[in-house]
């Protein structure tokens, strides 16, 4: 009876062949590895690394060059900066409001309305953001000449920001949402019945239990931050500038290797290699970040599940 | 029935005994609580509507500025730099559908094959098997840009050395959401009860024949929403098409393997956005309200599904 198993061969060609399928997504980091790391080699050949990781002039075009990454890392770090500081307290507000506080029909109508910001092109919120949420929100509503003044200019950090807090709104309010939504009912009710009110119940104790998920959303939407292109192509400028300035046109990593990498550049050039360079120093800040939430939300998991 | 009707009354004096002690405690609640509860309230509040109005305004303003350069010329006519008011979208709506075309081809079998294998025959105490896992969590994060890097490196160029052609630009696009696919068709396979899987064994049914003809089946709605969601989100990703040859000025309707170059939705969007002069800037927003318009259509179907068949068991 039990020997039937064995002599199946066509059901272990399909376990192989399914395995397969799963492997190649681990193909395709390695894919990615050692896609980034031949040019980023041949690039440390040309350009030392102690120019690259610590001088702030990022010149490519200019003869002779210059490739002082922390310019455009910088840039990349002003945009996600100042996008978290809109996005965590919207994002986390909603995602309070909607666990907490909105009843289940209202829920059930806001959340998927979120939800659709995220499957929005990133070309549109780009395009929204230059046209729209600058001249119309930010211009008159900066304070005149502060950090240099906002009128006039047709880029900025700041409208890149906006655009990608609006986008990674959802993903805070989303995954937060789900997180507190994880906490036992018990500590609610305990926390009731001690004569708590509802602001105190969601700060002092649901936030806080739900804290790693919390944080685990935080981390994916920086990480989300830093890699997005199209918004700080179209809305960010092309201006490699180390400052945290939120009103100065500045370039990120990502515009920089979506400008650079078009089409008809020529491979074996600096600017070629130095594309792979760039896209290896922000797929090392993405993946640490990714790593770090997913520790976290695995954290998370084990206590309430 | 007496000594009923005495314990029912007493139940009832109890409990509006609680209820009284218990308002009266609320009532006493120091007046600072109750203020900054309702500060509180009213903070959240205006989290979401910030939020909502975010994305209010950006419907709306595409739609205002937009909407004038709505006609089906706009679907039907090539680009054109010279005659903005008869410029379109046709080759870059082909090249969008052509290159979801590709992306459905491959990652439907394989996403689901990874799923399956994940799912149903794994073994998750081992270390490899961890690192599958770990590995597609982390895949799902890596910066769009970054696929469009590997795309040029090792579809275009290297190993695969296709060149820039159509298939290249959705190979990407393809790898780039397949770690969504396989995320969404694990769930919808975890769905299916355990006890499903035993009868069919019971019943002297294979591994493979459970799989193919009770616990698919049984996910097929979760896995098309997956799909779907995916699909959405390759249609409206810009950044790795332009690294993988996605050009803007293709004038003829794009084929597969054609090497004279192609065009996509959200390329071309870009493209006009990108031209100061106000002709283009409309037909920029036009093409938007078109992507908007497919892709809420295509979300909202998903979401439709996912209601319409969710077998409850």
């Amino acid at each position: 009876m039990l020997q039937a198993q064995s002599k199946r061969y066509g059901e272990r060609a399909i376990k192989w062949l399914l395995a397969l399928c799963a492997v190649l997504s681990v193909l395709t980091t390695t894919a990615i590895v050692i896609s980034l790391l031949g040019p980023t080699i041949g690039f440390f050949e040309i350009v030392s690394a102690k120019e690259f990781f610590f001088e702030v002039d990022w010149t490519p075009q200019f003869q002779p060059p210059s490739f002082g990454v922390l310019s455009i890392v910088a840039g990349t770090l002003n945009v996600a900066l100042w996008a978290m500081l809109f996005a965590i307290p919207i994002g986390l507000g909603s995602a309070v409001y909607l666990s907490e506080y909105a009843s289940p029909r209202v829920r059930k109508t806001i959340k998927p309305a979120l939800e659709v910001l995220v499957g929005i092109p990133t070309v549109a919120i780009g395009i929204f953001a230059v046209s729209f949420l600058l001249p119309h929100l930010i211009v008159p509503l900066w304070p005149g000449d502060f950090l240099g003044g906002a009128e006039g200019k047709p880029f900025m950090a700041l409208a890149a920001s906006l655009g990608i807090g609006l986008m990674v709104v959802p993903i805070i309010a989303s995954l937060s949402d789900d997180a507190m939504r994880a906490v036992p009912r018990g500590l609610h009710e305990g926390a009731y019945a001690l004569g708590a009110t509802k602001a105190k119940v969601a700060t002092k104790v649901v936030f806080p239990a739900a804290l790693s998920g919390i944080v685990a959303s935080i981390v994916l939407a920086i990480s989300r931050a830093v890699g997005e292109t199209m918004i700080v192509v179209i809305a960010g400028g092309s201006t490699p500038k180390f400052t945290l300035n939120p009103v100065e046109s500045i370039q990120a990593m990502t515009s920089y290797i979506a400008t650079t990498a078009t089409g008809d550049i020529s491979t074996g050039t600096v600017d070629y290699k130095s594309v792979f360079a760039v896209g290896a120093v922000l797929f090392v800040m993405t993946l640490i970040m990714n790593v770090v939430s997913i520790r976290l939300v695995r954290r998370y998991r084990e206590v309430y599940e | 029935m007496e000594a009923g009707g005495a314990s029912a009354s007493r139940n009832r004096l109890a409990v509006a005994g609680a209820r009284a002690t218990t308002e009266a405690m609320l009532r006493d609640q120091p007046r600072g609580d109750v203020i900054r509860n309702t500060v509180f309230a009213g903070l959240l509040l205006l989290a979401v509507a910030i939020a909502l109005a975010g994305l209010a305004a950006l419907l709306i303003q595409a739609f205002v500025r937009g909407s004038s350069a709505l006609s089906l010329d706009l679907l039907n006519n090539p680009p054109s730099t010279a005659f903005p008011d008869k410029a379109g979208y046709r080759p870059a709506i082909l090249g969008s559908l052509e290159l979801i075309a590709g992306v459905v081809l491959f990652v439907v079998p394989v996403g689901v094959g990874a799923a399956i294998y994940l799912e149903e025959y794994a073994d998750k105490t081992r270390w490899w098997n961890k690192l599958i896992e770990v590995n597609i969590q982390n895949l799902a994060a890596v910066p769009s840009i970054i696929y469009g890097i590997l795309g040029l490196a090792f579809i275009v160029r290297g190993p695969l050395d296709l060149g820039f052609i159509l298939v290249a630009g959705s190979l990407t696009l393809a790898l780039l959401v397949l770690p969504m696919v396989i995320i969404a068709s694990r769930e919808a396979l975890r769905a299916v009860p355990d006890s499903i899987r035993q009868g069919s064994l019971a019943l002297g049914a294979t591994q493979w024949q459970t799989i193919r003809r009770q616990v698919l089946p049984a996910s097929i709605p979760g896995i098309a929403t997956g799909v779907i969601l995916a699909v959405s989100r390759a249609l409206g990703e810009t950044a790795p098409l332009l690294l993988v040859g996605a050009t803007v000025f293709v004038t003829f309707d794009p084929t597969p393997l054609g090497t004279d170059g192609y065009s996509a939705m959200p390329v071309q969007i870009f493209n006009y956005a990108l031209r100061p002069q106000d002709e283009f800037q409309t037909l920029a927003f036009a093409g938007v309200i078109v992507m908007l318009v497919v892709l809420l259509a295509m979300n909202s179907f998903a979401i439709w599904l996912r209601n319409r068949y969710e077998k409850r068991w």
